[in-house]
């Protein structure tokens, strides 16, 4: 087996007092998909922050390709992003570029093709994700689940060796879900990408990933196939897998004693 | 409260020089300034323009009626002038672009960060402060002094229209007069004024707009510090720039 992509080792981070990560482990094999899975709050998108460089870490270790994240120069860090595809919650497309421009975006800024090549890479690109006919809309006229297919154009035009979505399934309707969890599959098994997906929704991951973390309140509570999580008996993966509301990850957020706060003194707002 | 203030001014500064440095990278794009010249220039021309009739019939109302109390009405041609090249113009101008190409500068950049596009730049290894902030940048620096020639010549026009056509001022004597009194040095002070406000408008545009908060409120809140902050900064440079030029 090659080195991982992605390893991280005795991480710890907070914001303000605020512990997010307290001593996380986790690794990225390469050609795998890698599930990160958590409830919502437990810092998932702050990870994919943190193994990007976007932020860096109060103490421990996030290596990428094998550097250490945190210690690299800027272009050091540029050139590990340029070998990274970043999938965003909302496709974060630049609104005001036609679909085209912005598949084109990356590849424009990184290297200098004839406009010939250039149209063919970017429309086989659409074409992977079977927007090849909308290339000339502009990002306001597309549907949230069309904005994400096209993020995930740009997102693989620099071929990259690490794919990392955050979030691809939130707010989609059932058939684009599954044409994002059939790409994800596909950019895989065919182009041999590594890929992070984060997320929530238990049932998609377990269809399409090879590991998957459970996260919760900032370490890794299990990890596994999902088959192996499935049939985990730790309460709060049970909790997680069966989606229940009440576990060991409690509905209520921390508050005082329901009763004495309707009978008590009326509380002044500041 | 002092302390903070000193504190932001420092960022404020620290951002021009990381933006400086990418202004040379920037520069190899000239379609990028182009278009934002475009955008925070060419679209305030209907403004400048409008307003710089109205201030300058404003000015041969007010310059005859001053004038000629001391009958020296013919004067009325370099007080028009000096009071456009030197004042007028480049604080007027300065001040309706804050209000006009700012504050959309800053929504815009605010927007771009609330909406992850200037994080998703920073993924794709491009540097948002090349890319988006440098060219926008350059392009307000340019445009400023543009937008001021142009409202001078439009207020010039404007105190003509009421001070030659309505008062009858001799057109020989405004013209000529105006001729003979005005210096090269009176032209580059406004020159040199136009420059300055027009790195301040866009420096205080582009910063608030890059550092707001990605929400909603942060976004406006963006806005409104870019008029307030602009308006103050550009007063206080006018009236450190023209002690300077005065005490030279």
């Amino acid at each position: 087996m090659t080195d991982p992509v992605v390893k991280i080792s005795e991480l710890h981070y907070a914001v303000g007092s605020r512990p997010i990560f307290a001593g996380l482990d986790l690794t990225v094999s390469r050609g795998e998909i890698t599930a990160i899975m958590g409830p919502s709050g437990t810092g998932k998108t702050t990870l994919l922050r943190l193994i990007t460089g976007q932020i860096s870490a109060d103490r421990g270790a996030v290596q990428l390709f094998g550097q250490d994240i945190g210690a690299v120069r800027k272009p050091e860090l540029y050139a590990l992003r340029r070998r990274t595809g970043m999938l965003f919650q909302n496709g974060a497309l630049l609104t005001d570029l036609s679909v085209f421009e912005n598949v084109a975006f990356p590849v424009r800024a990184h290297a200098r093709l004839p406009e010939s090549v250039l149209r063919r890479l970017v429309l086989s690109k659409l074409h992977a994700v079977g927007l090849r006919g909308a290339a000339e809309l502009m990002p306001a006229q597309l549907s949230g689940g069309m904005a994400r297919r096209v993020a995930l154009a740009r997102a693989i035009v620099m071929d990259p060796e690490l794919l990392i979505y955050d979030e691809p399934f939130v707010g989609l309707d059932p058939i684009s879900m599954g044409v994002i969890v059939r790409l994800i599959r596909e950019l895989n098994e065919a182009l041999g990408i590594t890929s992070i997906v984060v997320s929530h929704d238990v049932d998609e991951l377990s269809s399409i990933a090879h590991q998957s973390y459970l996260l919760s309140e900032g370490r890794v509570v299990a990890s596994g196939t999902p088959a192996a999580l499935r049939d985990s008996d730790l309460p709060v993966v049970r909790q997680f897998m069966s989606g229940a509301a009440d576990g060991p990850v409690p509905f209520h957020f921390p508050a005082d004693d329901y009763a004495s706060e309707l009978l008590g003194p009326t509380r002044r707002s500041s | 409260m002092i302390a903070a203030a000193l504190g932001r001014s420092g960022a404020v500064v620290l951002f021009l020089l990381r933006v400086l440095r990418q202004c040379g990278p920037a520069l190899a794009r000239p379609g990028d300034i182009v278009q934002q010249v475009y955008n925070t220039g060419a679209r305030s021309l209907v403004i400048i323009m409008l307003s710089g009739l109205f201030v300058g019939m404003v000015l041969g109302l007010q310059g005859f009626d001053l004038l000629q109390r001391f009958g020296s009405e013919d004067a009325l041609g370099v007080a028009a002038a000096l009071g456009l090249l030197k004042e007028l113009g480049p604080v007027v101008t300065a001040l309706l672009f804050a209000g006009r190409a700012g504050t959309a500068l800053a929504s815009e950049i605010g927007l771009m960060r609330a909406t992850d596009q200037l994080t998703a730049m920073e993924m794709m290894a491009v540097d948002p402060l090349r890319r988006v902030i440098a060219p926008r940048f350059i392009a307000g620096v340019i445009a400023v002094p543009l937008l001021v020639a142009i409202f001078n010549v439009v207020g010039l026009f404007g105190a003509q229209l009421i001070g030659v056509q309505l008062m009858a001022v001799d057109a020989g004597a405004f013209w000529s007069q105006m001729q003979s009194a005005v210096e090269l040095d009176d032209v580059f002070e406004g020159v040199v004024k136009s420059f300055c406000f027009g790195i301040a408008c866009s420096l205080i545009a582009v910063y608030e707009g890059y550092h707001a908060k990605p929400t909603a409120e942060g976004v406006g809140l963006a806005t409104t510090r870019t008029v307030v902050v602009s308006s103050v900064l550009i007063l206080l440079l006018d009236y450190l720039l023209t002690a300077a030029f005065l005490g030279r």
